[in-house]
């Protein structure tokens, strides 16, 4: 019959010298044993409930998301920032896990520099897009990532939603994210050939709100990112605000003139500027410290 | 002593409950308008990934002053259909001037959904009742019940995707005092873009108008699509490098 034994921290130290550390395995187990006290601790993923959009119109391509980043049922953060920085003329929205989105486009980012600097050329998006189907696929779904990647380049400008698992489509209008079907609803109904630069951004902005406004995991406000073949980038941060604060106090804080309350008796008291605080016998070996502690006050 | 047992469970089979539905129709789009109510639907009846029913009318008149119409279960439809065809006889037998307003089918068939669920074997499906008043000044009304029970009323409704993708749409451009043809063409308008995105939906619709003159319902007709862009035909990958 073997018996249980609780073990302390040395002594589990010392039997898992050597080889392998299984530890952690004993932890997942425990926490996926169902166990409210444990399961419960465990931090919910900061998602982006999200709405993104993008748009290729007659110069290039406009780029839209939502500002809403939710944990559960609740808005962690009101005005986060969707639309990634890939290269100097591609960008890319992000929907899904926040880490997973940031991390993922952050690194594809880092290699597409490299690889600009290997080759001497500008970056294609569709290197971007390979880039970032690879890795998604080799992890097959677990990382968490719906992109909707746009830029414009020698060959032209596209526009590509790359999914978690690795699968990519090439459109000339795109949205994801639970608000998806709202902003494709509007893309369906307002989309035409040759669109200029101001209807392509009306549109987008229209998408975005849609998302905003009927799906409950989008919110905040409009980015928009403008990807043109004449006029290079320009990132329209808070395009729109139509979610401000209604009631706000008074911008300089908790601020109260001198007789808002009212004063009805003074009395001023001087403090010693300087306060000894006699040193006590101590049983330490280190009697040569000073112990004495002086305060002074100017 | 076994064959007594044997017979029993043989011949006695457990009273089943709906857990899934087999035929079902898709979306219901209806807006208030100036004159009354307006309400769309395709003609399919779907069998999972089958397009098994191609000519199913889901918009149904009850009386004179009511339209009803119903997405989900199809059988479940056509039992509700019975039902209230029954209680419209029993109007017209009675013969005294007076019919049930659209607001009391509206009521009636939110209980009858809410038992059903309370007893766990509902109706599958998103049932939607529009009608005017009778008389002058007469109010339109519209309203809507699902399988659970759940039911109000409101200027705009719809059913099944419709929800996600019609809804922002309607939301934005429906107005109380739209004519008979501004409302058509939102409607319209709502529903194409619904066949472009639902996979269980066909490009052939009926149409309800219900109006201080009565309840009219269409036959079926197609709306325009297109799916020629220019960037879907010659994608920006295939362009010419010299623009």
């Amino acid at each position: 019959q073997t018996q249980k034994r609780t073990m302390n921290p040395s002594q589990v130290l010392n039997a898992n010298k050597g080889g392998f550390d299984f530890e952690l395995s004993k932890r997942n187990e425990a926490l996926l044993s169902g166990n409210q006290a444990l399961s419960s601790k465990v931090p919910k993923a900061m998602k982006t409930g999200t709405t993104i959009a993008g748009i290729v119109y007659n110069d290039g391509v406009v780029l839209g998301a939502d500002t809403r980043a939710t944990e559960g049922s609740i808005t962690c953060d009101k005005n986060c920032e969707k639309i990634h920085y890939i290269a100097q003329n591609i960008y890319c929205c992000g929907a899904g896990t926040s880490a997973d989105t940031e991390n993922t486009t952050n690194l594809i980012s880092s290699q597409l520099e490299l690889h600009k600097l290997q080759t001497g050329t500008e970056p294609r998006v569709i290197t971007a897009m390979t880039r970032l189907k690879q890795r998604l696929f080799q992890y097959q779904g677990h990382i968490s990532a719906a992109l909707v990647l746009g830029g414009v380049d020698a060959t032209g400008a596209h526009l590509h939603t790359v999914w978690p698992h690795g699968s990519t489509d090439r459109l000339p209008f795109a949205t994801m994210g639970s608000g998806s079907l709202a902003a494709m609803a509007v893309f369906e109904a307002g989309y035409k050939d040759d669109l200029d630069e101001k209807e392509a951004v009306a549109l987008v902005d229209q998408a975005i709100q849609a998302g905003i406004w009927n799906d409950l995991g989008s919110g905040g406000n409009v980015d928009i990112c403008v990807i043109s073949k004449t006029n290079g980038v320009s990132m329209k941060r808070n395009y729109r605000t139509p979610n401000e604060r209604k009631f706000r106090s008074d911008l300089k804080g908790y601020h109260f003139p001198r007789g808002t309350t009212e004063v009805t008796s003074e009395s001023v008291e001087m403090f010693d500027p300087s306060i000894v605080v006699p040193s006590e016998p101590d049983d330490n070996d280190d009697k040569n410290d000073d112990n004495d502690s002086k305060m002074d006050v100017e | 002593m076994t064959s007594r047992f044997q017979a029993a469970s043989s011949e006695v089979s457990p009273i089943q409950h709906t857990v899934s539905p087999y035929v079902v129709g898709a979306s219901v789009l209806a807006i208030k308008y100036r004159d009354g109510v307006m309400m769309i639907a395709d003609t399919m009846g779907s069998y999972g990934n089958m397009a098994r029913f191609k000519d199913f009318h889901r918009l149904h008149k009850v009386n004179s002053t009511t339209a009803m119409g119903a997405s989900g279960e199809l059988s479940d439809l056509q039992y509700i259909r019975d039902m209230l065809e029954e209680l419209t006889l029993g109007d017209f037998q009675q013969d005294d001037g007076s019919q049930l307003t659209a607001k009391e089918v509206h009521s009636y068939l939110a209980r009858v959904l809410y038992n059903r669920r309370s007893r766990v074997n509902p109706l599958w499906n998103e049932l939607v009742v529009a009608g005017v008043e009778p008389g002058p000044n007469g109010q339109a009304f519209l309203g809507t019940v699902d399988l659970y029970g759940s039911n109000y009323e409101e200027d705009i409704i719809a059913t099944g995707y419709g929800q996600y993708i019609a809804m922002p749409l309607l939301r934005r451009e429906w107005r109380a005092d739209m004519t008979k043809q501004e409302a058509r063409t939102l409607l319209e308008k709502c529903m194409t873009v619904l066949f472009y995105r639902h996979c269980r939906q066909i490009n052939r619709y009926t149409l309800s108008d219900v109006t201080a003159d009565g309840v009219d319902i269409s036959e079926p007709f197609e709306l325009e699509v297109k799916w020629n862009y220019k960037q879907f035909v010659v994608p920006t990958a295939q362009q010419s490098l010299v623009q």
